[in-house]
């Protein structure tokens, strides 16, 4: 096992971190449906109670996702979060109002009331996946920054290792649409799989009955959200590094690399068609409440798949629209052997954790959530 | 390429500060709390008395306030390393990185895995799997300090790495030396026993209300009973790991314990000041004029610390700068000119080195590499940290520490008598904002006693800063002050409001 190898492994968990934590956005995707799909309180109440489960795995992931780029590929903690600052914080910003938000916001006293903290969970459900998403699509689509690890031994000044090119500090991102299709995609499959963990979770006729009622619309949406990305996903023009180490630009770059890797091929395939699977089994079959795992399964492989997809294959993943030679590879941006080795043993926990997180899930969800519940949700 | 305005570092210092300083309000009670409420459900599995259940459950609903807000203040601090600081993420990211992604892995999941079965789990599980759920929730969030407080003590103490000229940056080059660093240990052992002893004080103040309005009686002597017995073990522990914390200080840090004492001119047989009120604008360079207006001196207590004999020598802030005598290596400790003048030729070096041309600049390098972070300094000055606040918050962290051991030791004794003396119980009532105070001053005297480092000794804060506007940091930092200052007080008054509303409600 070479470098390579684990440079690869790490990116491989980076990427499943992702992937999960995308599919487990149906909790922001569920907060921007309380209003919607609740009418009177108590189905408010059963609503926000499943969701509240649920919200603190999803944060988890988020902390963890972070930590594990941050110990693997360090110069994009460093590039990214340094540079593209305003995204991140106001992403940051709405996960702490969340935070907070199920705690409080039936507490007596809680100074803001009720209905500032419920804003407060629709923001963070509609801000989080879009900001999110646009994020990521950078990930595919470049952003402004140039890259110079020699500056920490320019004489005289303090170094600047990682510098952002635009005055925008990560904000110019909005600005081209294909980030924007992304985070909208994003923003979209969160609420559908909040339909279907709904239709899972809730049992209250009228709370389902609309719930089914919306969501052949939110899937219209989300398929010409996402169908819209995955076209310009693969006719983009790419950074690639060249045979004498220079970047170039490749044309569809990313189709290339999806067809010279099978593995993220056929994940991403089985990954779609499993949510369409998912998504439309609760149209056909009114009474199934299986819809969350088919779609909640292909949603993890088909992000897995795009994500693979940037790092694998000896791509650039974060690519430099301000200076390509400062482009991101997994090889120029990752931690040393040493270090990878010692997470990589860390990392066979993993398997650990996933099955007291299913153990936990199943210990706690074994019935759907009563009404009687709801009035007792503290 | 411009030059970084000073005023960003500032800003950001302060905006990790006040992050932090929020974070560190809600995390002692977490840890505190937590452990003594696995310990009264704990009794009641044992036991099976009901009131037992209702005393845990009171005590998990103010668990379950503060707890969010730890998280919400918490999520800010691990990515600031980056949006703030993305120098030093790169420059050590190799190593500090490492402990972040295993607490994520180890600590954080098992803490929101079984916080929800904890909460939503009383009538869904057995007794016993709750109880494991308790207890599980708990060490997941100690986990995660032991991994939080290795990623700092590195920062403190920064061991098991090497520095690589070709990446330009420091990589690991043994994890157990980072994860089991002595440092790391001793700051680990004292900061959780100090967050025991906040939980214990929060847990007697608290009941002392309850029998200040004759309310919740057999409640309260029941919750004084745990925590006292628990917070005087914890205070105990605290101290003792807060003597060694110096002991390690004195080693690593001299300059620390320099302006923690407030000592510019070291020398033997050094007094340990047990009180003191320090003159205002002293010159480090002449301090032959005594730095304080008044002080009550332990004599040879210095030398004992950081020596363990009487009549050791403990170099002041003068002798820091000025080098000259016998370091903890038995050499002569060099001038902090000499220091600067080998970090600029480490960092000279590092330029002529990367690309792996130049043979001798790497040979330099590694000779002069001890220094590196000196080479980014202005002023041999600027390796003074803020002496006032060090000195002050010291003082306060230790006599509060000793008020505490005497409360415990006194609620042992008084026992159930407590509630005769309505003194007494308002002082126990007034304690909790005092454990607050000492938690924060140590951590000032930890965090301000280092500067200028980010890395002792490796990287300032100047070198480990991000490039970005001034006013960019400016608007996240009011941002943050507005938001998490009505966040608290929101989170006050649903505690004082659930406190007033008295443990029965949870019996329902």
């Amino acid at each position: 096992m070479d470098y390579t190898f684990f440079q690869e492994y790490w990116w491989f968990l980076v990427s499943l971190l992702g992937a999960l934590f995308v599919f487990l956005m149906f909790v922001q995707g569920g907060q921007t449906l309380v209003g919607t799909l609740g009418r009177t309180e108590q189905q408010r109440r059963m609503l926000l109670l499943a969701t509240g489960r649920k919200w603190e795995i999803t944060f988890t992931t988020l902390v963890t996702f972070g930590g594990a780029f941050f110990a693997s590929f360090p110069l994009f903690y460093s590039t990214s979060f340094g540079g593209a600052y305003w995204v991140w914080m106001l992403i940051l910003l709405c996960f702490v109002i969340q935070a907070v938000s199920y705690e409080f916001q039936l507490k007596r006293a809680n100074l803001l009331g009720v209905g500032c903290y419920r804003t407060f969970l629709f923001l963070n459900g509609l801000l989080g996946p879009l900001l999110v998403g646009t994020a990521v699509g950078t990930l595919f689509f470049g952003a402004e920054f140039i890259v110079d690890k020699q500056a920490i031994a320019l004489p005289g000044e303090p170094p600047v290792i990682s510098r952002w090119a635009t005055p925008w500090h990560g904000l110019e991102a909005v600005l081209d649409i294909r980030n924007v299709l992304l985070g909208l995609a994003v923003l979209m499959l969160a609420r559908c799989l909040a339909h279907l963990y709904f239709l899972n979770r809730i049992e209250d006729d009228e709370v389902r009955a609309r719930s089914l009622r919306l969501l052949p619309w939110e899937i219209a949406l989300f398929l010409i959200f996402f169908l819209s990305f995955l076209g310009a996903w693969c006719t983009a023009d790419g950074f690639v590094v060249g045979q004498g180490g220079a970047v170039e630009i490749k044309s569809m770059r990313h189709l290339h690399d999806l067809l010279s890797m099978p593995l993220a091929m056929g994940l991403l395939v089985v990954g779609v068609l499993l949510v369409l699977i998912g998504l439309l089994t609760p149209l056909v079959k009114r009474d199934n409440r299986n819809g969350i795992w088919t779609a909640g399964i292909g949603s993890v492989l088909a992000v897995w798949a795009l994500l693979l997809t940037a790092g694998w294959n000896g791509g650039i993943y974060y690519p430099s629209l301000a200076d390509p030679d400062s482009s991101l590879t997994l090889a120029n941006s990752c931690s040393s052997m040493y270090t990878l080795k010692v997470m990589s043993c860390v990392s066979l926990l993993i398997p650990f954790v996933l099955a007291y997180i299913v153990w936990a899930w199943h210990a706690l969800e074994r019935t759907p959530i009563q009404p009687s519940e709801a009035e007792d949700s503290h | 390429m411009e030059p970084i305005d000073i005023s960003l570092i500032d800003w950001s210092r302060a905006q990790f500060a006040l992050t932090a300083m929020y974070h560190w309000l809600f995390v002692p009670l977490t840890l505190g709390l937590g452990l003594i409420m696995c310990i009264m459900e704990s009794i009641y599995v044992r036991t099976g008395k009901e009131l037992w259940k209702s005393t845990t459950r009171f005590w998990m609903k103010l668990f379950g306030v503060n707890f969010a807000m730890g998280v919400a203040t918490g999520i800010i601090l691990e990515f600031e390393f980056g949006t703030n600081w993305s120098n030093y993420s790169w420059f050590v990211g190799d190593i500090f990185g490492a402990p972040l992604a295993v607490e994520g892995i180890v600590a954080f999941f098992l803490e929101a895995t079984f916080i929800a079965l904890m909460f939503f789990g009383w009538e869904k599980l057995g007794k016993g799997t709750h109880l494991l759920s308790t207890w599980m929730t708990v060490l997941g969030a100690t986990f995660s300090a032991w991994w939080i407080l290795v990623a700092n003590s590195w920062m403190q103490y920064p061991v098991g790495m090497d520095f690589n000229p070709e990446t330009a940056r420091c990589e690991m080059t043994s994890f157990a030396a980072v994860a089991l660093s002595p440092v790391a240990v001793t700051k680990f052992l004292h900061t959780v026993t100090s967050s025991w002893v906040l939980g214990a004080v929060f847990v007697v103040g608290v009941s002392a209300w309850y029998l200040l309005r004759g309310r919740h009686m057999e409640f309260a002597h029941r919750s004084i009973r745990v925590a006292a017995f628990f917070g005087l073990a914890a205070a105990l522990l605290t101290a003792a790991t807060g003597h060694q914390s110096g002991v390690d200080i004195a080693r690593h840090q001299p300059m620390k314990l320099a302006a923690a004492e407030g000592l510019y001119e070291g020398g033997q047989g050094v007094g340990l000041i047990g009180l003191g009120f320090l003159k205002p604008g002293i010159n480090w360079a002449n301090p032959e004029q005594d730095p304080f207006l008044w002080k009550l001196e332990i004599p040879c207590g210095l030398s004992i610390l950081a020596t363990n004999t009487m009549e050791g020598f403990v170099p002041g802030i003068k002798n820091i700068l000025e080098g000259g005598y016998v370091g903890e290596d038995g050499l002569p400790e060099l001038s902090i000119e000499k220091k600067m003048e080998m970090g600029g030729r480490a960092i000279e070096a590092l330029a002529a080195a990367q690309g792996g041309k130049d043979a001798s600049a790497a040979h330099a390098l590694r000779e002069n590499f001890t220094y590196f972070g000196y080479g980014y300094l202005k002023e041999p000055s600027d390796l003074i940290p803020p002496v006032a606040t060090t000195f002050y918050s010291f003082r306060v962290m230790v006599i509060l520490g000793g008020y505490f051991i005497a409360l415990f030791a006194g609620l042992l004794l008084v026992g159930r008598r407590l509630d005769r003396w309505k003194p007494v119980l308002l002082a126990v009532l007034l304690s909790i904002p005092l454990a607050y105070i000492a938690s924060e001053a140590g951590w000032l005297v930890a965090e301000v006693g280092r500067q200028p480092w980010a890395i002792q000794n490796l990287l300032p804060n100047c070198a480990a800063v991000s490039k970005l506007p001034v006013g960019s940091v400016q608007t996240t930092f009011w941002i943050f002050a507005v938001l998490f200052t009505t966040l608290l007080v929101a989170e006050l008054c649903i505690m004082t409001r659930a406190i007033a509303d008295g443990p029965e409600k949870e019996c329902a």
